[in-house]
């Protein structure tokens, strides 16, 4: 506080007027503090919806607590934790949770990067393709899913159709472990990669235009273009759009619950497609043991704070090459 | 069972943002219109407020019983607030009388969550057993004993419950040979599931190969484990389904339903399931009374004269549900004066005419609208008479609070592995044992 306060000590006391001196400690102080007061109400928010959920999570997670009576809390240390490194359906639930984030992920991204290429030519009415792409976010989670269950069915799904039409055997997209993942992933393609597109879209239009004049002037190609030019000046939006696709699927709940038919949480007859999200919501809603779910909720906070560490580490090296 | 939850929203088919919207209303339901004091609203239109928490489609609203009690109480208004879904209203439901805050006047209550609830929240809920208009004689022992907690007290009034018939399609039947006549076909397995099976398997050998006798095997489950008075829990409370040889011996028939060929390999309540009754896919289906609108629903127009209803080998109940009174709402006595009268014989006998949901209350069998009760779609059969017979045959079944969560992975897990997934009989069993260990285990 002192140094800017001994700085602007003079000047008020050259004009000599005291209401000058209170004015201009009122637009310092305006200056200082007003921020705060305008950034206060997402943190006031944050405390409240946030930040004490957080904690109190973490504070449930080391108790049995049972939903039948969620305030009597019996305090058992670690073990809520510690039980999770022999529960094989949370070791299953955090494998499918990373098969089905990569199924979906890197496809997603790779679609949404060449199609923000294309977007990015001038085409005949763009507008239209542009919001075209991004109808599928718009569309609920729920009503998406249950399209796709109709069109994954087993006897008279549309995909199994199409697939013996060009001669191949019905896949049981429900029980298969590989098909359902596959499956669930394809929703998730389907709903994410118009907004990717778009964002990489943003990006690219701010890629500047003589890059590209002086790579055609070498001779390079629109690929070339593409690779050497495109891509490089995309690195950060790239980064980005990695790390919330990852947040994306270590939270993926709602296309495996609803991909379930009637069952439920348990992911399938055999766990097959039960994510940490599902595995979460089965522990706490379905068996009322909040205890655990906490904890498996602590542990998939712990997991994504590993990534982004990981993530961080990585970017450093990349930077520093 | 959930599947009762889960029949009565798929044949509502509440759109989702209904859905969300009952959510939300559901959240802030409390305090209607803040009405300060219980009853004591003599202002303005000088109504007292009721509400009634409900889940999927429930009923009560849709046949008209709230405008008949709102008619004969014009001091009294009601509303009700539904979620679809049981999986969601429940959990809430907990949270709810756990805080004593959020609360509806009157709340319903799944049967397979009923243990739970009067185990654990009996002292939270009012004794409807002493409410004035309650008449005990009038239900059903068993529905009677399930919603009275250990201290004797009854939180719990019973609405309707699920008693079983085989469902059956004539003309499928005709063609592979068997009777069609539901009298012949309910004595063609009366008094044994073996016998069941042992029709399946005529049935296939005329009908050959592709033509499945049942829908899916935990179907076949469900209603052999409704008919045992002793499932998973013993009287003592103590979880006893690994070694019960009525559960194991359900769930080995039912698998063997699947390993011989004769179940369609259908996930109930899934749009595959559905699709099954409009193309005929499977030729029989064990059906609790609340299923038929369901059947008429999804078999449609091309489906009738071709279904019918027999006797299920042995009285067998699935699912049904029931209504508590909280004690933290602040017009506890007016709501177990509508608890009471909502589930009285006549209410229900109302309910089953306009709905299906068969009474729970067996005073009701006699009235005209159930005894006298034809349903035209399944060829005009008596279900008044035939559920009425298997209502009365349920045995006092011991529920637990796990009830739930023991039958759905038994189902979900073990018996669809064996069904869908080709495993043997032991494989499905041990998956299911491993998972509920899981899931008791607190």
């Amino acid at each position: 506080m002192s140094p800017s306060a001994a700085g602007s000590r003079q000047p008020a006391a050259e004009g000599g007027g005291r209401g000058q001196v209170w004015r201009s400690r009122r637009y310092r102080w305006d200056l200082r503090w007003s921020p705060y007061a305008f950034v206060a109400p997402f943190f006031l928010f944050f405390a409240a919806f946030g930040l004490f959920p957080l904690l109190y999570t973490g504070w449930a997670a080391l108790h049995q607590v049972e939903l039948t009576d969620p305030s009597a809390m019996t305090w058992v240390g670690l073990k809520n934790f510690t039980r999770l490194w022999e529960d094989e359906f949370f070791w299953n639930a955090l494998r499918n949770t990373v098969t089905i984030g990569l199924l979906s992920t890197v496809p997603q991204l790779a679609v949404a990067l060449g199609l923000a290429h294309v977007l990015n030519y001038r085409l005949r009415g763009s507008a239209f393709f542009r919001v075209a792409v991004l109808t599928p976010y718009a569309t609920s989670v729920a009503a998406a899913t249950l399209v796709f269950v109709l069109l994954f069915g087993r006897d008279y799904g549309m995909v199994n159709w199409a697939l013996s039409a060009v001669g191949f055997d019905a896949v049981d997209w429900q029980n298969g472990t590989f098909a359902s993942q596959l499956a669930v992933s394809t929703i998730v393609i389907w709903r994410w990669t118009g907004y990717n597109a778009l964002i990489y879209l943003a990006a690219m239009q701010a890629v500047p235009g003589e890059l590209y004049e002086s790579a055609a002037l070498d001779g390079a190609s629109r690929w070339q273009q593409f690779r050497h030019v495109t891509v490089p000046a995309l690195r950060p939006t790239i980064f980005f759009t990695c790390v919330v696709s990852t947040i994306g699927a270590t939270q993926l709940f709602g296309e495996p619950l609803l991909f379930n038919g009637g069952a439920g949480a348990t992911g399938g007859s055999d766990h097959q497609f039960q994510t940490l999200g599902l595995y979460l919501y089965e522990q706490g809603w379905v068996n009322l043991h909040l205890g655990r779910a906490s904890a498996i909720a602590w542990a998939m906070f712990l997991i994504l704070l590993l990534i982004a560490g990981a993530a961080r580490l990585l970017r450093g090296r990349g930077d520093a090459r | 069972m959930r599947a009762h939850a889960r029949a009565r929203r798929t044949l509502i088919t509440v759109g989702t943002a209904v859905g969300a919207a009952a959510l939300l209303l559901s959240g802030c339901a409390q305090d209607p219109e803040g009405k300060p004091e219980p009853g004591a609203s003599a202002d303005g239109k000088g109504k007292t407020t009721l509400t009634v928490g409900v889940f999927g489609a429930f009923g009560l609203q849709e046949a008209g019983l709230y405008d008949d009690y709102m008619a004969q109480n014009p001091g009294v208004r009601i509303e009700q607030t539904s979620i679809e879904r049981n999986e969601n209203y429940y959990p809430q439901l907990l949270t709810h009388l756990g805080t004593g805050s959020g609360l509806a006047d009157i709340q319903a209550v799944e049967v397979n969550n009923i243990a739970e609830i009067t185990a654990t929240q009996a002292d939270k809920l009012v004794d409807l057993g002493r409410a004035p208009g309650v008449d005990k004689a009038a239900y059903l022992p068993w529905k009677w004993a399930q919603g009275t907690a250990k201290n004797g007290s009854t939180v719990a009034l019973g609405t309707d419950i699920g008693p079983q018939g085989i469902c059956y399609r004539k003309d499928l039947f005709a063609a592979a040979g068997l009777p069609t006549d539901r009298a012949a076909v309910g004595a063609l397995w009366a008094g044994d599931w073996g016998k069941y099976l042992e029709a399946g398997k005529a049935y296939k050998a005329k009908a050959g190969d592709g033509k499945a006798f049942v829908d899916s095997a935990s179907g076949v489950m469900a209603a052999v484990t409704g008919s045992s008075a002793q499932r998973f829990y013993d009287e003592q409370g103590k979880v006893v389904y690994k070694a019960n040889p009525a559960v194991r011996g359900a769930f080995d028939l039912a698998a063997s339903f699947a390993t011989e060929g004769l179940s369609a390999k259908l996930q109930q309540f899934t749009p595959a399931w559905d699709q099954g009754f409009s193309n005929g896919t499977f030729a029989t289906v064990s059906c609790p009374a609340w299923m038929l609108g369901y059947i008429q629903d999804k078999a449609g127009p091309a489906g009738k004269d071709k279904w019918d209803v027999a006797a299920a080998p042995k009285p067998s109940n699935w699912g049904g549900s029931f209504l508590v009174v909280p004690k933290a709402g602040k017009r506890a006595e007016e709501a177990a004066k509508l608890a009471a009268w909502l589930t009285a014989p006549e209410q229900q006998a109302k309910l089953f005419e306009k709905r299906g949901s068969f009474p729970s209350a067996s005073g009701a069998y006699r009235l005209p609208a159930v005894s006298g009760a034809r349903h035209a779609y399944f060829g005009g059969a008596p279900i008044g008479e035939i559920f009425a017979r298997a209502a009365e045959g349920v045995p006092v079944t011991v529920i637990g609070p796990k009830d739930l969560v023991i039958a759905q992975n038994l189902a979900d897990i073990g018996m669809l592995q064996v069904d869908q997934k080709g495993r043997s009989p032991q494989e499905g069993w041990d998956a299911a044992v491993k998972a509920i260990d899981n899931a008791l285990d607190q």
